[in-house]
């Protein structure tokens, strides 16, 4: 196996950003501050209704308006819409009041339809068609072990049963999704937000029926994506339109609104779990039912529903007998696409939940029951090293044995992602007075890639990492794939150490120096004479892998007078290899903690049952974490280089949710069944309120 | 909630401080003094709705606009300034990231009228670091990575700048209340009150352990 090096002065120590003094100064340029000459702003007309048959759009006196310069049709005039907000068409303004108005001013005729925007109602037989046929998918089914599984429950010394459910969450990244285009005769540029730039380039591509190589995309920075931006959506298309349209750069960003909408959400899951353990404490067998949505992205042609709706159940647990069933629920709301960890924070909240439920059964520690029954050296290990730092035997008490009104309680839970990386290509230019640029098609979502491309040259080189000039985000630069599943820094780490050592290797060759790096590099590089060196280099073997662990342990804190929940203090453990910049793997699992605080306690796409809309429009009502619920975060990476590089960026927001609700039952005594746990669900677990379902 | 407040000269809370109990007479005096204010700013009659000419002191330098009344100040500065330091989030006072300082007290510059920002200082992101000298927030923010995205990160120095300017010495208590009015999706918090804690000459506590796999447990 091809290695790292062993004693690296760059690799492993803690590196501020390269990019910095941009982000902290205003001078970074995201797609939202992107401003080409003659720059237009657009915007989208979506449609009001959940379900309608729309006869005409009447665009004109929208196009007579002042400061108008295109308007276009999102899918034709006439069609049937099937969510709230779903395109109907788009104008291009000089300004963002005259786009406004003019969207005001287009008339749509439309005969509303029946619809369905809860899942319990569009599981129903009666229930509004959503697409041509009935709303529920066919299951998917799996097996293991013992098909005759109910005979199992019968024997089993502790059975759990329960319904668990999780909520739809939006993405709302900070910076909303949007493009920059510039249709140029046969030549297109495109400033995207994106996780994606070769993504998007071929999607306008085939959106304008234009060859890819006409097409630059690029992304200097941008504003979170969190798994919702890879490809230009049909915003992008709307934007190459009016640019074709206006003969002008038009820049298209999504309102918040619009963003809660159209533009992809986590789905939502009610898991059926019955767990059964032995009197030994181990797994026995599992029968797991999950009724997920992914709006209107799912197929009922496809078993389990497609569309993202399945989860990984029961998780990460060894039961050597199991059942499945996964059903997809259509509904009248917008497409659910990716969101960190796909499938996995509600697959862990549900089978944690349950483990919890049986240990306590069991009369036996949870922690102890995992190291029992969860075969992972790794988590093993992060289990032991994290129960330490956490302090867990001491603080492990009974559940709902804290006496007073407000009650302390403990919970852990744990994950597993995949990651790894491939293909990934780069470049390297050496000029003679010493500079390096390094050349990579990656983006940086906020995750640090572009300093871990520094970080990696300069180990290459012996130079620091703010001697390095990083070029990401442009199509024009060689190849890299779109930045999900944590498999960013896997894929290019190793494309740009092998870039660079192609070109040490050609730089020692060309001048006779026969070791460049460090303090020799200036004279070296002054050998090359008048040329510039440059090299290219792809990912190899040997320098990634995949297969992540990682565990959470949380302290709450519950009011049970107002039933309000307070995350004290969470010890997050991870591993993800190689740990290239120890401080931004540190924000990683610091945000990951905290949208998961979000996912336990705020989080909901609220749908009005009546009406078809979405209820929760903006930041006052769609919750997330803000500074003031941030606990005590202690993180412990667990550094493996033998392993390469996998990544972090999903691992860290699967556990906080599982281990946050078990801390939440152990110190109420009751389990909160659905998230998010809110104070009304809290004091209705406490008996004090009466239970409150959606309407 | 992070206070809003209307333009100084206008604010309320001044204002009525100012009444006393039964000052009826020094409450016509401080409803000249206002008018008076707001007259420099705006000329007499109804403005708009079609442009009227908006005059903006932003990072100390008076800038000329031809805008609309309804266009927000963060409109102004962004689409026409333009200054993309302040970001668009929300767009409705709720996320913090269009922070601007405006006579020193910060402000959501989406929840203000460009027109209304007549006459004070506006100080954006863009106006804190002089001769390329970044301030002790903005340096602190980059040594305690307290940025992600990033897209966040200008009204938090903004929110952190405010809080330091007050009140030299924060407690972590009160770094969590001055930067409660503004949102992270990329959640770096702990970062933010860690810089903040840094760029007041405070001590920082490290909360990463590294772990050798191969070390003995």
């Amino acid at each position: 196996m091809a290695a790292w090096p062993d004693s690296p002065q760059s690799l492993g120590k803690p590196t501020s950003r390269v990019d910095g003094v941009a982000k902290v100064t205003g001078a970074a340029k995201y797609t939202y501050d992107v401003q080409p000459d003659g720059w237009l702003y657009g915007m989208i007309l979506r449609s009001k209704w959940p379900a309608a048959k729309v006869t005409k759009i009447d665009l004109s006196k929208a196009q007579a308006m002042p400061g108008v310069k295109a308007a276009v049709l999102a899918g034709g005039e006439q069609r049937t819409v099937r969510f709230y907000g779903q395109e109907l068409a788009a104008v291009a303004a000089t300004t963002k009041q005259q786009a406004l108005d003019a969207i005001r001013a287009i008339e749509v005729t439309a005969e509303p339809l029946p619809f369905v925007v809860k899942e319990d109602d569009a599981i129903k037989p009666d229930s509004p068609p959503v697409g041509d046929g009935p709303n529920l998918s066919q299951p998917k089914v799996d097996s293991k072990g013992d098909p005759n599984i109910d005979a199992l429950f019968t024997s089993a010394a502790a059975v759990c049963e329960a319904e668990l459910r999780t909520p739809v969450q939006l993405h709302h990244a900070l910076e909303t999704h949007g493009n920059t285009v510039s249709v140029q005769g046969d030549h297109v540029v495109a400033w995207a937000s994106t996780q994606g730039i070769f993504s998007v380039r071929d999607g306008l591509a085939g959106n304008l029926g234009m060859p890819q190589s006409n097409i630059q995309v690029i992304c200097d920075h941008m504003g979170g994506g969190f798994g919702a931006k890879f490809s230009p959506g049909v915003h992008g298309g709307l934007a190459a339109q009016l640019s074709k349209a206006a003969g002008a750069p038009v820049k298209l960003m999504l309102t918040r609104l619009d963003e809660g909408l159209a533009v992809g959400n986590r789905p939502s899951s009610i898991q059926k779990l019955k767990f059964a353990a032995g009197a030994d404490g181990k797994l026995i067998a599992a029968d797991v039912e999950n009724h997920g949505s992914p709006g209107i992205s799912g197929s009922r042609k496809t078993a389990g529903g497609g569309g993202g709706a399945d989860i990984a159940l029961p998780y990460i647990y060894n039961f050597p007998n199991v059942h499945s069933q996964q059903f997809g629920v259509i509904m009248n709301t917008g497409p659910a696409s990716a969101f960190r960890a796909p499938g996995h924070p509600p697959a862990s909240f549900g089978t944690e939940s349950m483990i919890d439920d049986l240990a306590v059964k069991l009369n036996m520690d949870p922690l102890q029951f995992r190291l029992l029954n969860d075969g992972n050296p790794t988590r093993q290990r992060e289990y032991k090293e994290g129960a330490e730092k956490f302090g867990w035997t001491a603080k492990y008490k009974k559940p709902g044995s804290d006496p007073g009104p407000i009650k302390t309680g403990i919970g852990c839970a744990g994950a597993t992602w995949g990651g790894g990386g491939k293909g990934s290509e780069a470049q390297v230019q050496i000029n003679p007075d010493a500079t390096v640029e390094v050349r990579c098609g990656t983006q940086d979502l906020g995750t640090g890639s572009r300093t871990v491309v520094a970080i990696v040259a300069a180990e290459a080189f012996g130079l620091r990492p703010d001697q390095i000039k990083v070029k990401i985000g442009d199509t024009n630069l060689p190849f890299s794939g779109g930045s999900g599943g944590s498999s960013t820094t896997a894929s290019m780490s190793p494309a740009v150490w092998d870039t660079c050592q192609n070109a040490l290797t050609a730089l020692q060759t060309q001048t006779g120096v026969a070791d460049a790096r460090g303090a020799a590099w200036p004279d070296a590089c002054k050998k090359l004479g008048i040329n510039p060196l440059t090299a290219q280099g792809k990912w190899q073997e040997g320098f990634s892998s995949s297969g992540a662990g990682g565990v959470n342990f949380a302290e709450v804190e519950v009011d049970t007078e107002t039933g309000h929940v307070r995350v004290k203090k969470v010890v997050a453990v991870h591993d993800c290899g190689l740990i290239i910049n120890p401080l931004a793997t540190t924000s990683q699992i610091n945000g990951g903690v905290m949208c998961g605080i979000g996912y336990a306690l705020y989080e909901e796409r609220i749908m009005d049952r009546q009406t078809g809309l979405l209820l929760n429009t903006n930041f006052d009502s769609y919750k997330i974490t803000n500074i003031a619920d941030c606990p005590e975060i202690e993180v412990i990476l667990i550094n493996m280089p033998e392993r390469g590089v996998i990544g972090i960026g999903e691992p860290a927001v699967i556990p906080p949710a599982g281990a946050i609700a078990n801390a939440v039952a152990n110190a109420i005594g009751v389990r909160v069944h659905s998230l998010p746990i809110t104070p009304a669900k809290v004091l209705a677990a406490l008996g004090k309120v009466p239970n409150v379902t959606a309407v | 909630m992070k206070p809003t407040p209307p333009s100084p000269g206008l604010d309320r809370r001044t204002f009525l401080k100012g009444l006393g109990t039964s000052a009826a007479v020094v409450a016509a005096a401080q409803g000249k003094a206002m008018a008076d204010e707001l007259n420099k700013a705006t000329p007499p009659g109804p403005q708009g709705p079609g442009p009227v000419p908006i005059t903006l002191s932003i990072n100390g330098e008076k800038k000329q606009f031809t805008l609309e009344p309804r266009v927000t100040l963060l409109d102004a500065l962004r689409n026409f300034g333009p200054l993309t330091g302040a970001k668009e989030v929300c767009d409705r006072g709720m996320c913090g990231a269009c922070s601007v300082l405006l006579n020193g007290k910060l402000i959501y510059a989406c929840m203000k009228l460009a027109i209304d920002a007549q006459g004070h200082e506006i100080t954006t992101v863009e106006g804190l670091a002089k001769n390329g000298q970044l301030t002790p927030v903005q340096q602190a923010f980059i040594d305690c990575d307290a940025l992600m995205c990033g897209f966040c990160t200008p009204g938090f120095v903004m929110a952190t700048t405010a809080l330091l300017n007050s009140n030299p010495k924060p407690t972590e208590a009160e770094i969590r209340t001055a930067c409660s009015g503004n949102l992270c999706r990329c959640g770096t918090y702990p970062h933010v009150i860690k810089a903040a804690l840094k760029a007041s000459g405070q001590a920082v506590a490290e909360t990463t352990t590294v772990i050798n796999h191969g070390s003995v447990a």
